[in-house]
């Protein structure tokens, strides 16, 4: 079959981006100061992912895989995380969130399902850098650019992180990647889901599939086709509207908090220095 | 119609010694240097000069801003050096008889900073280019850094014949090649920061066209040509090195590893400069005044006058 644009802009070397990605990791921990990395492990795709990159880039020692279950979390997901642990042969840490989440929200009964799910992401996050320190690991991130781009994270929640080895690929990009990387076959096969209440699945929740989308995403990211040309190859407009819109307005998830400019210097604005400065 | 002369004897250059015979010992320093360090990346220099000169290297060269790294931004002023300080000097005496490219940022008498690339031999500076082609595109933002050069010129080497140094974006521009096709370059080299920019199912796109343009213009040159690229990573930028040197037919003579640190040495015949020059004679071809009819033509046309 031939490949179109779309899939040829989104086909990878999963070699070469493993290759890439091993020498990534370590080289950012080392240069920080670290030699290990935390890893919140959910069961899914992506942090199977970013944890098996981890081993394969420190070794199964220095990596802390941390599953962090509410009490909805569903039985599967919990199987699922715990295969993987004992696929890697990575250290584990399982810190239940509910007890702490559920007395918050005592205060606040009727609070929305996006306001759980967001604190049950933030809940995570304090949990995962308290681990960091504990055992002197760089937090690792897991979300990937479907994700980012679509602003499909919770900011300071699953978007938080000190290192992130799988912001640049697409999801569909991810399963390439972990189906060379050899993640348990149960976890490549189920329906991507953040599990954040029972039944949830990403794809319901956006109301299009990563399969879908990532051909849009890429062309209009990555090979900047315009709206028409999108249109002609096929999208249908309303589709590409919605997704441009996504993009853009989540982009305050994908920046510092801006700052009101009063100096002649200013974070982020013309105080420009790489972040791997001296190092 | 002037441009028909012939152009032999116009460029009867300093170098005119015929070069036949024996190798040329090249080490490339395909090295990763702390970003913005310049006691560290000098030191690590010191070391690679001195382990080039154990493999009986006649030159090492170091890729582009080796001695600072690349993404230098609001630290230029701080990492730039004029090209009579102490440090430069005491590398190219470091290197002595081993002849040496050092990538740095060079600051001139009138306080503007360049991207540049040094060669020295026999313990002096031969040669400084300052880059011209300043990428500000994507995620390169040179020209708010830099000054741009605004000299592409040859020089020449008692080893090493007619050189040409190109820094990384220059390459990419046909005009520059063709320049030193016109200086009638021996050796073209050209140090890099390529980073990654583009994965296919293949490998990564900007090396790949290194690869094409490394093989194509030693060919239409019929020229060597080295490219040396640096590895590591800086704020999420992969590097990914693959340093070579191309024979004057266009085959890889010597090529280091994807992404991992190296110095790799490679050996040049220089009886294959000859060789290819007779089987393929388009440096004797080409005709210089055409090219330059041509372009005062464009330019009337492009600019007016």
């Amino acid at each position: 079959m031939e490949r179109d644009a779309a899939q040829a802009a989104l086909d990878i070397n999963p070699e070469l981006v493993t290759s890439i990605l091993d020498r990534f990791i370590s080289t950012e921990l080392y240069r920080a100061g670290f030699r290990r990395a935390v890893v919140g492990v959910s069961g899914g795709i992506d942090s199977s992912v970013v944890a098996t990159l981890a081993a394969r880039a420190l070794g199964p020692d220095n990596v802390l895989a941390v599953t962090m279950p509410y009490k909805t979390s569903s039985e599967a997901t919990r199987r699922d995380a715990q295969t993987v642990i004992e696929h890697l042969g990575v250290r584990s840490l399982d810190v239940p969130i509910t007890e702490s989440v559920d007395a918050y929200f005592r205060r606040f009964p009727d609070a929305s399902r996006l306001r759980l799910a967001n604190k049950c992401a933030r809940e995570r996050m304090t949990v995962l850098y308290d681990q960091s320190a504990a055992f002197e690991g760089l937090v690792l991130g897991t979300s990937n650019k479907s994700e980012l781009l679509l602003g499909y994270g919770t900011q300071y929640g699953d978007l938080a992180s000190a290192v992130n080895p799988v912001g640049d690929l697409y999801k569909t990009q991810i399963y390439r990647l972990a189906e060379y990387l050899g993640v348990p076959e149960p976890i490549l096969k189920k329906p991507p889901t953040g599990d954040l209440w029972v039944g949830q699945t990403d794809e319901g929740e956006l109301g299009f599939t990563y399969a879908e989308v990532d051909r849009l995403l890429v062309l209009m990211v990555d090979c900047r086709w315009r709206r028409a040309e999108l249109v002609e190859f096929g999208f249908d407009p309303q589709f590409v509207d919605h997704v441009a819109e996504l993009i853009r307005r989540n982009h305050y998830k994908r920046r510092m908090p801006v700052i009101a400019k009063l100096s002649s210097r200013t974070m982020d604005c013309d105080f420009r220095y790489a972040r791997d400065w001296g190092t | 119609m002037k441009a028909t002369s012939t152009d032999a004897g116009l460029a009867n250059g300093a170098a005119s010694e015929p070069r036949g015979s024996g190798v040329l010992r090249v080490a490339m320093a395909q090295v990763a240097p702390r970003l913005a360090d310049r006691q560290r990346n000098l030191a690590m220099h010191l070391g690679q000069i001195e382990a080039a000169r154990q493999q009986q290297a006649d030159l090492v060269i170091f890729p582009e801003l080796s001695l600072t790294g690349y993404f230098v931004r609001d630290m230029v002023p701080e990492v730039a050096l004029p090209r009579e300080s102490a440090e430069i000097a005491r590398l190219v005496e470091a290197a002595g008889t081993l002849a040496l490219v050092v990538g740095f940022v060079e600051e001139s008498p009138q306080h503007r900073f360049y991207n540049a690339a040094l060669f020295a031999e026999q313990g002096k500076i031969v040669h400084v280019h300052r880059k011209v082609y300043l990428p500000t595109y994507g995620l390169f933002d040179e020209q708010r850094y830099f000054a741009a050069g605004e000299r592409i010129e040859a020089f020449d080497s008692p080893r090493f014949g007619r050189v040409g140094l190109l820094i990384c974006e220059d390459f990419w521009h046909l005009s520059a090649a063709a320049i030193m096709q016109a200086e009638e370059v021996d050796l073209l080299i050209c140090v890099a920061n390529s980073p990654v920019r583009g994965i296919t199912d293949q490998g990564i796109r900007s090396a790949e066209t290194y690869r094409l343009m490394a093989s194509t213009f030693a060919q239409l040159l019929g020229a060597t040509v080295i490219v040396v690229n640096r590895v590591g990573f800086e704020d999420g930028l992969c590097f990914w090195g693959g340093s070579r040197i191309v024979g004057p037919d266009g085959s890889v003579v010597a090529e280091a590893p994807m992404l991992d640190e190296s110095l790799t040495l490679g050996i040049i015949d220089l009886a294959e400069l000859r060789r290819q020059r007779m089987i393929t004679p388009l440096g004797r071809d080409e005709r210089l005044l055409l090219t330059i009819e041509e372009l005062q033509r464009i330019k009337r046309r492009r600019y007016g006058g």
